[in-house]
């Protein structure tokens, strides 16, 4: 019985509580922050794209595919970019881009699939959940009612960080495609205990709510890059422009699985990258909303730091990612890369927790406290 | 029902006697005929969209006698005449190489062009097969050993690769691996033609034993650096794009995969994942999951297992185990999968009785739902299950429901008047849009050919109760009505 009542008593104490925290949440709607994530899929190559050029052993170890010296955009006397990337060195000038190194997790698995999923889902590596991180963090904090979703993840890709049912996801390659088609659906009522049409049923719903507060069409003077990931990014810039929000877009690039034959492939990824990031500042400085969004990158891993006989790179581990927007504090970020200190399989050990990564955006950029979400705190990099 | 006979001892009286009446229900369900709707989950569980006629044809059957049927329908090849793509000489890589920007451009859109033609071929062929089993099984090892034509840039390899997981659908699954790990599609996907002892490469050696036999979380990193080596000089020739192997590639040394060492090659490799209890483990959980539902049953999964050790990797009699188990028809197990794309286009082509002269419009619609045949998303294949669904394909299947079956209403005619998009996207899009308007002008549905009450149409076309039921319609607004509805997205 008493158990009972101090439950109760604590839940009447919660109760108020959150509802204010939701008012509070539709006041300052408006002001609520956008956070673009890039997916590198397949696992980027962090070394020739940040490169440790001045790291003698950098060129030792990939004879083939190490880019001369004389074509790195230099950032600082110790690293700098692929030449695909120098449009990125306006950013950087401006103070605009934060670059940083040795991302990645402990005891990293090397597949794939299940490194894609500790990303994802921020887990630890020998743990399994099934719900992305954004899902949790919406699940505790939802963005104001207002909101067209939290998330919108743009093309034919999985959900990632929104799996899961605890937010309100959804997915579309534009926002004139979507419309359309949804006047095809209608919401019907109800719940169900099949786990297929429960999730149908819900997907419907989260369709219409969206629907009902997304516009299309909205004209820019910036020219989007003619490719698909050009396309990703101007879907992006309609969304930031929306009149109801959205708290995160997800877009992705890829594959940059190069394990043969690596530096076309890669030099055309990172051009397609730079190109796109390029035109969606210029979108976002257009519409007035540079400073109230952050881009970061992010990849189920780098590559290993000895280039294979084939001119590719196998799997690897930590790597480097980029965070741009008006409000990022740029520059270098985490730990130049420790060729000196490779692993059993020949890869980089870790500087920052990825955990950490992703609670920089939680507790700095939106204000959502990072601990519940992450299970545990990670330490912050300051760029915000 | 799968309780063990421990679980039965321990029971008390009033629990075994309820247990035995439950099993004596049981074995009584499985001698009698399955029924319009057990043959209609059967169908549709191993084959793609039945039609009413179908259904009939095996209802009056009992549980073994069904699926002896379909087993004894399995067929080595397709029946449909692959296109001529297949005969032409095999395009050496190295020529790419030294082609012009223009030159290039073409041979990209004869590459793009034959992509469409082989999957065109396969969707006709799942659609007129007189054994939908075997277009399901060799569709199930595509995904299983997922090859993209993207990488691998020639239409022949994929097509033969196809017709060597054809022809193993239902045989031996050890047969199989061998076979697939000298696939010269699979030589260049996962880029075991340049593994050389020189210079090892991992890629197959990994995915091997992730994907294709132990699971993850079975093996070293060390196995796999170590199984890398055995199967270095397994290539393929550059000329005539065979299997061919280079001696002088070979790393003849010893080498030590999960605990057995010796001078092994890459043969000894597989015969050692085969030996290991997980392979088949991973093959079993992987066929609940395409045929019972999203949550395997360890105990059961294990039984089955056995099954395929015990046979010695022969897929039929496992399929046949699967097919017969009181998992395979239980109630709680119907309709719980979502149809894959190429299920839902090919299926609703099927069962709503259309039958085009141009399958191009209907390979568009499978890649836009998420599936595009011979390019799976990566070497993992379609992630599939629920993750089928999002917003975006959810609407692609509206999109494509809608266009089969306008039957009166004027949606296609309004976004056809809709104002130009000028957009980027949107002319893409609108494109898209066109060419499958036009390509879609001899999809007549023809409300004629399929069952006309409702009560008839909706048992034929739906494996569950209709979500939103909508009465008073008929003909082609009835079959809208119904694809529609939430319901008509499972199987």
């Amino acid at each position: 019985m008493t158990f009972d009542r101090r439950r109760f008593l604590q839940l009447a104490a919660l109760v108020p509580f959150a509802g204010m925290a939701r008012l509070a949440a539709a006041a300052d709607a408006p002001a609520r922050k956008l956070l673009v994530l890039v997916e590198l899929k397949g696992g980027n190559d962090g070394l020739n794209t940040v490169i440790p050029y001045a790291d003698p052993a950098y060129a030792t170890l990939r004879p083939r595919i190490a880019i001369a010296r004389d074509q790195v955009v230099q950032l600082t006397e110790a690293a700098g970019l692929h030449p695909s990337l120098a449009p990125l060195r306006a950013f950087w000038d401006r103070h605009e881009l934060a670059v940083v190194q040795g991302l990645g997790y402990p005891d990293p698995n090397l597949s794939h699939f299940r490194s894609i999923e500790i990303w994802d889902t921020a887990s630890r590596s020998d743990e399994y959940l099934t719900e992305g991180w954004l899902t949790r963090a919406f699940a505790l904090a939802p963005s104001p009612a207002s909101f067209a979703a939290d998330g919108v993840v743009v093309g034919p890709n999985a959900m990632g960080p929104l799996a899961g049912t605890g937010a309100r996801a959804i997915a579309l390659s534009n926002p004139e495609q979507f419309l359309r088609n949804a006047k095809l659906v209608h919401a019907e009522e109800g719940q169900s205990r099949n786990p297929a049409l429960a999730h149908i049923l819900r997907v419907e719903r989260d369709v219409m709510v969206s629907a009902g507060r997304l516009q299309a069409g909205r004209k820019f003077d910036t020219e989007f890059p003619r490719s698909p990931f050009g396309n990703s990014v101007g879907t992006a810039a309609q969304l930031a422009g929306n009149e109801a929000g959205t708290a995160v877009v997800r877009l992705s690039l890829g594959s940059f699985d190069t394990h043969a034959n690596q530096q076309g492939t890669h030099a055309n990824l990172l051009r397609q990258f730079a190109e796109g990031l390029t035109a969606l500042r210029e979108a976002l400085i257009e519409i007035g909303r540079w400073d109230s969004t952050i881009i970061a990158t992010y990849a189920e891993f780098g590559r290993r730091p000895r280039e294979n006989q084939s001119g590719g790179t196998d799997h690897g581990t930590a790597s480097a990612h980029f965070v741009a927007g008006g409000a990022v504090k740029g520059g270098l970020y985490g730990a130049a890369p420790a060729l000196g200190r490779l692993d059993g399989n020949g890869n980089l050990p870790l500087a920052v927790d990825f955990r950490g990564y992703y609670a920089t955006f939680l507790d700095r950029w939106w204000g959502i406290d990072s601990k519940p979400v992450l299970g545990g705190r990670f330490e912050r990099l300051p760029i915000l | 029902m799968t309780a063990a006979p421990a679980a039965i001892r321990i029971a008390r009286p009033p629990m075994r006697i309820f247990l035995f009446l439950l099993f004596a229900a049981a074995s009584a369900a499985a001698a009698e005929p399955i029924g319009y709707e057990g043959a209609r989950h059967l169908l549709n569980r191993t084959g793609f969209g039945a039609t009413d006629e179908e259904i009939w044809q095996v209802a009056a059957l009992d549980r073994a006698a069904a699926v002896d049927k379909l087993l004894a329908g399995i067929r080595r090849e397709a029946s449909v005449k692959p296109p001529a793509l297949v005969d032409e000489p095999f395009e050496p890589y190295a020529r790419f190489r030294g082609l012009d920007a223009e030159q290039r451009k073409a041979a990209q859109r004869k590459l793009v062009e034959q992509g469409f033609e082989l999957r065109a071929w396969w969707l006709r062929e799942m659609i007129l097969t007189p054994s939908p089993l075997t277009e399901r099984m060799t569709l199930f090892w595509h995904n299983h050993f997922a090859t993209s034509q993207q990488k691998v840039r020639s239409a022949r390899l994929m097509y033969q690769q196809n017709a060597l997981l054809r022809s193993e659908a239902l045989g031996n699954f050890a047969t199989l691996l061998h076979a697939v790990a000298k696939d010269p599609a699979m030589l260049v996907w996962l880029d075991n033609a340049g593994n050389r002892k020189q210079a090892p490469n991992e890629n197959f050696a990994r995915e091997v034993m992730e994907l294709f036999t132990l699971g993850e979380g079975h093996y070293t990193e060390r196995d796999i650096k170590e199984a890398a080596r055995a199967f270095t000089g397994w290539s393929i020739d550059r000329e005539t794009g065979t299997y061919t192997y280079r001696p002088a590639w070979h790393d003849y040394a010893e080498k030590t995969v999960l605990g057995r060492t010796g001078r092994l090659d890459g043969d000894d490799v597989l015969d050692i994942l085969l030996s290991r209890p997980e392979t088949a483990q991973f093959i079993s959980t992987k066929l609940w999951r395409e045929f019972v539902s999203q949550d395997p049953d360890p105990r059961e999964v294990a039984r089955w297992a056995d099954v395929l050790r015990d046979n010695r990797y022969e897929v039929k009699p496992l399929v046949r185990a699967i097919l017969l188990s009181d998992a395979f028809w239980a109630p709680q197990n119907r309709a719980t999968l979502v149809k894959s794309p190429v299920e839902l286009v090919v299926g609703s082509l099927r069962m709503f009785a259309i039958h085009p002269f141009d399958l191009r419009p209907a390979v568009f619609a499978c890649a836009a739902l998420g599936q595009n045949p011979f390019s799976p998303p990566n070497v993992k294949g379609w992630p599939g299950g629920n993750a089928w669904i999002d917003s975006a394909t959810l609407l692609g299947r509206k999109q494509w429901i809608d266009r089969l079956l306008r039957g009166t209403q004027p949606a296609m005619m309004a976004a056809a008047d809709a104002p130009r998009d000028e957009t980027q996207a949107g002319a893409q899009e609108q494109r898209y849009r066109r060419a499958l308007e036009r390509g879609m002008s001899d999809y007549a549905f023809d409300a004629s050919r399929v069952p006309a009450s409702r009560e008839r149409l909706e048992r034929l076309v739906l494996a569950t109760a209709p979500v939103d039921p909508v009465e008073g319609l008929e003909g082609a607004e009835l079959a809208r009505s119904l694809a529609f509805d939430p319901a008509f997205q499972l199987k």
